[in-house]
């Protein structure tokens, strides 16, 4: 913090902010961990926009000929109990799955983040209203929340989505709240308020670019557990409906035939265990190359 | 120490009533009217008024919510709009069977994980510490269903070894409570093992490098001296706490655990409940399991205060 102009504040601001990106870039190229995770990521996310043309069948055609077929060279991982080929429902249910994981935990932050930022910055009864509200809302174990919602919603995909994102809300409120906290008493942020600056100008440009990078990490984390919640909300069947292919669907039918189709059970399992590692490592290595301390 | 603990304890209050009234709207919220489903196939209207009047359906929102609360404060947290049993006898038929699976999961996670997050820190870097992140990160990236699934499919389908489903309570017949608990504990468990070794992990590396481990390194005792008495004594601190705290990502996993295995349990009444649209169940089930959440809290608060001689003279 240089200059005591508005003008001032914002350009030593950006400045910081684009050397520690340029670091955090180069910090993240040089783990192999985390680019095996966004390669992982990026296969997925590939596989679910070309789904139509890569796909060998149509995913809800039945064929009653070839019910509960093994894996063989014309149905490379098997057929399902109505003769639909599994490889081709796998491509097409990462959609569902990836779509749900994003639409969930940007629906979380859109809704989170600006309420965090009004408790952290505003503090006072507020933000002790929005704490407590926060803190019933983490009292009920996320999986349940998301379970009361998507039934008070209705069974759908997108139900399912914004019943996942709502319970993640909380999570996004207390970590902006958080990081508000810290930046809020810095001088380039004190300096704002001095030379007048709104409220609404100091939280969008000087408190949100720097608050930014946690949010990230945890989005990036949040994504993995919005597409095991999915998943799991469609195993219940509280999520995709049929015929519509989904991860969790597809593992909810193969448990019912364990015995005379195994490989149904076993593909869409590995395909949920990719893409959540995928996101795992890539959240974990955005964490390392965005933590101040390791810089 | 006990203005803390008297601070903590003012704050779960209004968490509590905050957790009712979001219980309450959300079940509001529900699709369908229940009332129809108990009015039977004619749905005569006379009948549906009758039951309106008798669950309180004819009174205001606000009235309503205010009902339910005196009856929460007198213990009675609703009946089934079913069956008509009362909530908390359905929790204490299902509970014992949850907190049978839990504390055996609990047991696994610990088991596991505390000694794979020791063992990694201690061997920082080496391929001991790989292998012991690649276990944990692959604890945390698969869906506790679908090993649930997996193990069926192998343990009991194809090998026979243990049942595919079903419960035995550890009082009537402990071997086979055993045979039944084992599986789902193990999937359950897994999850919980691969969180608890991360921050095993970190806080051992944390302690590792204090001056007080120093001294006692230099003061020639051995390694496993140094690293079981010396650093885990003070790691354990927020893993104790943690491990209070984990019990809502226990309930969380037990409710898809026992889908799979068929487990009588406490998440299963919660899926039931929701499926067949009973109010009643999901309010009094979702407020009880806010409400020991809270407690949790509270005693992961009070343990980490008792254990830390720091906050114990604040």
């Amino acid at each position: 913090m240089t200059a005591a102009s508005p003008a001032g504040v914002t350009t030593a601001g950006a400045e910081a902010l684009a050397q520690r990106r340029n670091r955090a870039l180069a910090k993240f190229m040089s783990n192999p961990t985390a680019l095996f995770g966004a390669v992982l990521v990026l296969t997925f996310v590939v596989l679910a926009v070309f789904a139509h043309w890569v796909a060998p069948y149509d995913p809800n055609k039945t064929n009653f000929l070839m019910l509960r077929k093994a894996p063989s060279a014309m149905h490379w991982l098997g057929t399902d109990e109505i003769g639909r080929d599994i490889l081709s429902r796998l491509i097409h249910g990462g959609i569902a799955s990836l779509y749900a994981g994003v639409v969930s935990v940007f629906i979380a932050l859109f809704v989170g983040m600006p309420i965090g930022l009004v408790a952290g910055w505003f503090g006072g009864w507020l933000d002790a209203l929005i704490s407590r509200a926060t803190d019933a809302l983490l009292a009920v174990p996320f999986l349940i929340l998301a379970i009361a919602f998507a039934a008070a919603l209705g069974p759908s995909l997108t139900n399912a989505m914004i019943a996942i994102g709502l319970s993640q809300v909380p999570i996004f409120v207390r970590l902006t709240r958080g990081q508000v906290l810290a930046v809020k008493t810095e001088d380039f942020v004190e300096g704002a308020r001095a030379v007048g600056v709104p409220n609404r100008l100091i939280l969008l440009r000087h408190i949100t670019p720097n608050i930014f990078a946690p949010l990230v990490v945890q989005a990036t984390l949040t994504v993995a557990t919005a597409i095991i919640a999915e998943a799991s909300l469609s195993f219940l069947g509280l999520g995709q409906q049929p015929p519509a292919p989904s991860w969790g669907s597809m593992l909810n039918t193969a448990k019912n035939y364990m015995d005379s189709a195994p490989w149904m059970s076993i593909s869409p399992g590995i395909a949920i265990v990719l893409v959540v590692l995928g996101f795992n490592l890539l959240g974990d290595g955005l964490r390392d190359a965005l933590d101040p301390r390791e810089q | 120490m006990w203005s803390l603990i008297l601070r903590r304890l003012l704050v779960a209050i209004p968490t509590i009533f905050l957790v009712m009234v979001f219980v309450f709207i959300l079940q509001r919220m529900l699709p369908g009217d229940p009332l129809l489903v108990m009015a039977g196939e004619e749905r005569d209207p006379a009948v549906l008024e009758e039951l309106r009047k008798l669950y309180g359906f004819d009174r205001s929102v606000p009235v309503q919510f205010l009902y339910w609360l005196r009856e929460i404060a007198s213990g009675n947290f609703g009946s089934s709009l079913r069956t008509g049993a009362p909530v908390t006898e359905l929790i204490g038929q299902t509970l014992p069977v949850t907190i049978q699976l839990a504390v055996a999961s609990l047991i696994i996670a610990l088991l596991i994980g505390i000694p794979t997050g020791v063992l990694a820190a201690v061997k920082k870097g080496t391929w001991l510490d790989y292998v012991a992140n690649a276990i944990s990160l692959s604890g945390l990236s698969i869906p506790n269903f679908w090993l649930g699934i997996i193990l069926i499919l192998f343990v009991s389908v194809n090998l026979r070894w243990l049942p595919a489903s079903g419960f035995v309570s550890v009082f009537d017949d402990p071997a086979e409570a055993f045979r039944t608990t084992i599986m789902p504990a193990f999937v359950l468990g897994s999850g919980l093992a691969a969180t608890l070794m991360r921050h095993t992990r970190s806080a051992m590396l944390e302690v590792l490098r204090l001056d007080y481990v120093r001294t006692a390194r230099a003061k020639g005792l051995l390694e496993p001296a140094v690293v079981l008495k010396h650093a885990l004594r003070n790691a354990l601190v927020p893993i104790v706490t943690l491990s209070t705290l984990l019990f809502g990502q226990l309930l969380a996993g037990a409710v898809l655990t026992e889908q799979v295995f068929t487990i009588p349990g406490f998440g299963k009444l919660i899926v039931d409940a929701v499926f067949n649209r009973d109010y009643g169940v999901v309010q009094g089930v979702v407020l009880c399991t806010a409400i020991a959440f809270i407690l949790m809290n509270l005693v992961a608060d009070v343990l980490y205060i008792v254990i830390n001689p720091r906050l114990r003279t604040a």
